[in-house]
């Protein structure tokens, strides 16, 4: 008897065992059948993208492409980020071939293309005059090319800029300038600051596309970086003390007062509801900010990135086509991919979708377009401006080893920012020192560094 | 023997043949029966002992998915950098602890309602069915709730409690990341708690109340000798079940705190080892351990059930 309930226990065990094992090797082991076209001429192209607002514009908009392509089938699988992210890493890291064009983003372009999992598309694309590759943003092209290859397209890019309600810093008399320094705004945002409006509100959630994003920003222009040219970590420095230290103190006197619990879309909200007076994130927000729903329309202003020892502190990010060798219609992938970042694609959306819904920050000639221009007046010239000025391949002090502004293009980089986004939050949350935390996250970093070292 | 065979051993040969036969049908009936239920057991064989298994093996290579070439058998090595970084103990405290407190307050709370609910008024219905909805609601809905309208700074309820009576905002996430968790976690698991212990009110003999009363016993001692002693079997239950299914919460990990300040449980860190650290060999590895874990807290647990099971009359 007991020995038979032994049984049992260890039974039940095991079925725990097993819910927890297929939870957490469900990422890996997506074999994917594969969908191949059919022999002839159909074709079906099979499309893995993020849910973005521009991204769905694009499933709307692929009937135009098919009716202009008979034969050709477009298939969209909208995922959330996280979800694409672990999907399409599987699927193109074991070769299964299930997708014949992938979004990515510019994080990952560069260490995919090292991989060889990446088709190069540098000359289907600059064969095609029409195309104009040379049009794309080149900031954005730059985060997209490894080894000279373009191995993904951009479809939308973005930048990071300073908003600030006009109406409330007019009326404290404060006044902020196209190109200001963070200790102007820290300034600014103590003398607007009150019990119900915070004078500025930045992301706190850790992770390391939330907090990271911005203060990796902030570290680079105290004149800090996560490595040196030669890999080695360099958390441990006074420059990252004085970044951290600046960051928490701004938030401490004038910041949102939870801030664990803001990223993004907490202070979006917070600035429309008045409950925060600026805010420096994704130029993306702006548009936003400025929708016919939201009660600050017209009363914003925009700004560059605030500095400190560098010139431009804006970030630079974008989700891109590509297109992964494992395809076996690479042609009639390749024409996709040119159509949906084509100039007349971006008209096509314009006037089937509307103008403020175009996709920003991919090329030039966008911000050319006087229905673009005039849709989007508010907030397209500052982000043409920031987009191409920033420099991704030296945005701190120092050089850097790889190319990009708020991450460190290497595999390890996500949990190295996300562990060390815990250690700050932390801090942020006066559960430890700066010392501490950014002791800790100079060895998370420095073994990841070691990986790379040459 | 053949011949002549008085009758004692007569009966006795009877005896012992029906006996044979009996067990032989026995035999027949239980082979049967195990037949039934093969296609059953093979089928949970497969789909929870093969992953398991994958698991392990997985848990034994250096495996990065963003290193796809970079793939080798690699030992214990998971093992020991899972043992010794340092972030699998302070997670199992995390565990335990907030598995301690939010099943301990669910306990009280859902006994506070349990003996409210169980008395005749009108709406009982009503007042049991709306009761019983925390428990509905997804457990990352739920944390969404929490996150926005309860605890935020600036709209949520709380604060603006706290605001309409001159006590500071608290930054609920930042400052009390773990009191944050386990106030949801409580919300979330009273009505589970209530509703079996309400069942349990309700099975108690009206009787020995009366008698008790009769006797001239005050409502205090009648509940504390009579009808606690009667509830101890469902609130071991209760906190069983409770515990069961908390030690694997994830949702206001995730949504609300992020795992910090010492809020990461162990299916957090799994979580975070798997899909941000993309490491498949190290996660499968904090897995297994956490699996050992599992199955000694799961013996034990299970263990004490059948304990209440049967020694549950004599209570």
């Amino acid at each position: 008897m007991l020995a038979n309930k032994r049984m049992l226990a260890l039974g039940t065990g095991a079925v725990a065992v097993a819910m927890t094992v297929t939870a957490c090797s469900s990422g890996a082991v997506q074999s994917g059948s594969g969908s191949t076209g059919a022999a002839g001429g159909a074709v079906t192209l099979k499309v893995a993208t993020v849910n973005n607002g521009q991204m769905k514009d694009m499933e709307k908009l692929k009937t135009e492409y098919e009716s202009a392509n008979p034969g050709v089938t477009v298939n969209f699988q909208v995922m959330e980020e996280g979800d694409l992210r672990a999907a399409v890493t599987a699927d193109v890291a074991s070769g299964a071939g299930q997708y014949d064009i992938v979004t990515i983003g510019a994080y990952e372009t560069p260490q995919w293309g090292a991989n060889g999992w990446l088709v190069d598309l540098t000359p289907e694309l600059q064969s095609d005059a029409s195309y104009d590759v040379n049009d794309l943003l080149p900031p954005v092209r730059d985060v997209n090319t490894f080894d000279n290859k373009l191995f993904a397209v951009p479809f939308y890019g973005e930048s990071s800029i300073l908003m600030y309600n006009k109406e409330v810093l007019d009326k404290a008399g404060v006044t902020i300038s196209q190109t200001p320094t963070w200790q102007e705004v820290a300034a600014a945002a103590k003398k607007v600051n009150t019990a119900d409006m915070a004078g500025i509100c930045m992301r706190g959630k850790p992770g390391w596309g939330d907090l990271f994003a911005p203060l990796t920003t902030v570290v680079q222009t105290f004149g800090g970086n996560w490595y040196d040219s030669s890999w080695k970590a360099t958390v441990n420095t006074p420059e990252w003390k004085e970044a951290v230290t600046f960051y928490k103190t701004m938030l401490d006197e004038s910041g949102e007062k939870d801030p664990v619990s803001y990223s993004f879309n907490e202070c979006l909200t917070a600035l429309k509801e008045g409950k925060a007076a600026m805010w420096a994130d994704a130029s993306v927000a702006a548009s936003m900010l400025e929708a016919a729903d939201s009660p600050v329309k017209g009363k914003m202003g925009y700004a560059h990135m605030p500095v400190d020892k560098t010139k431009e502190s804006g970030w630079l990010w974008s989700w891109n086509l590509a297109i992964p060798t494992s395809t076996k219609q690479k042609d009639a992938a390749v024409k996709f991919v040119k159509w949906a970042t084509s100039k007349e694609y971006i008209k096509l959306v314009g006037t089937k979708i509307g103008w403020s819904n175009v996709p920003p920050g991919s090329r030039t000639s966008t911000y050319e377009l006087p229905e673009y221009k005039d849709a989007a007046k508010a907030y397209a010239p500052i982000t043409l401006d920031v987009m191409s000025s920033v420099n991704p391949k030296q945005p701190g002090v120092n050089p850097q080893p790889w190319v990009g502004i708020q991450y460190v293009s290497i595999p390890e980089f996500q949990d190295v920012g996300n562990q060390c986004a815990q250690l700050v939050a932390d801090y942020l949350a006066n559960r430890g020192t700066i010392d501490d935390a950014l002791g800790k996250c100079q060895t998370i970093a420095q073994t990841a560094g070691d990986k790379h070292k040459k | 023997m053949t011949t002549t065979t008085t009758q004692p051993i007569e009966l006795e040969d009877v005896r012992a043949a029906t006996a044979t036969d009996k067990r032989r049908v026995q035999k027949k009936e239980l082979w049967r029966n195990r037949g039934l239920l093969l296609p059953a057991v093979v089928f949970l064989i497969l789909l929870t002992q093969i992953p398991f298994l994958t698991t392990i093996g997985f848990s034994l290579t250096k495996w990065n998915l963003l290193y796809p070439n970079d793939r080798a058998f690699a030992g214990f090595d998971n093992y020991t950098s899972a043992l010794t970084s340092g972030d699998l103990w302070p997670s199992i405290r995390a565990t335990v602890l907030i598995t301690a407190f939010s099943v301990t307050l669910a306990v009280l709370f859902g006994l506070l309602f349990a003996v409210l609910l169980d008395r005749q008024f009108r709406g009982r219905a009503l007042a049991r069915t709306l009761m019983i909805t925390p428990f509905l609601i997804m457990p990352a809905a739920a944390s969404l709730i929490w996150k926005y309208s309860m605890f935020d700074t600036n709209i949520g309820m709380i604060n603006w409690v706290f605001r309409s009576l001159h006590l500071p905002v608290v930054a609920w996430s930042t400052e009390h990341p773990m009191a944050t968790v386990v106030i949801v976690l409580t919300w979330q698991f009273t009505p589970f708690m209530m509703l079996i212990l309400l069942a349990g009110l309700q099975g108690q003999d009206k009787g020995i109340l009366e008698a008790a009363q009769v006797d001239g016993a005050g409502t205090w001692r009648t509940f504390t000798w009579i009808t606690l002693p009667h509830l101890r079997m469902y609130i071991e239950i209760g906190v069983l079940l409770g515990s069961v299914i908390i030690l694997q919460v994830f949702d206001p990990i995730a949504i609300l705190t992020k795992g910090t300040g010492g809020t990461k449980t162990l299916a957090y860190l799994l979580y975070e080892r798997a899909f941000i650290g993309l490491d498949v060999g190290q996660a499968a590895a904090y897995g297994v351990v956490t699996v050992v874990l599992t199955i000694i807290v799961a013996t034990i647990a299970l263990k004490s059930v059948f304990k209440v099971f049967m020694a549950g009359g004599s209570r």
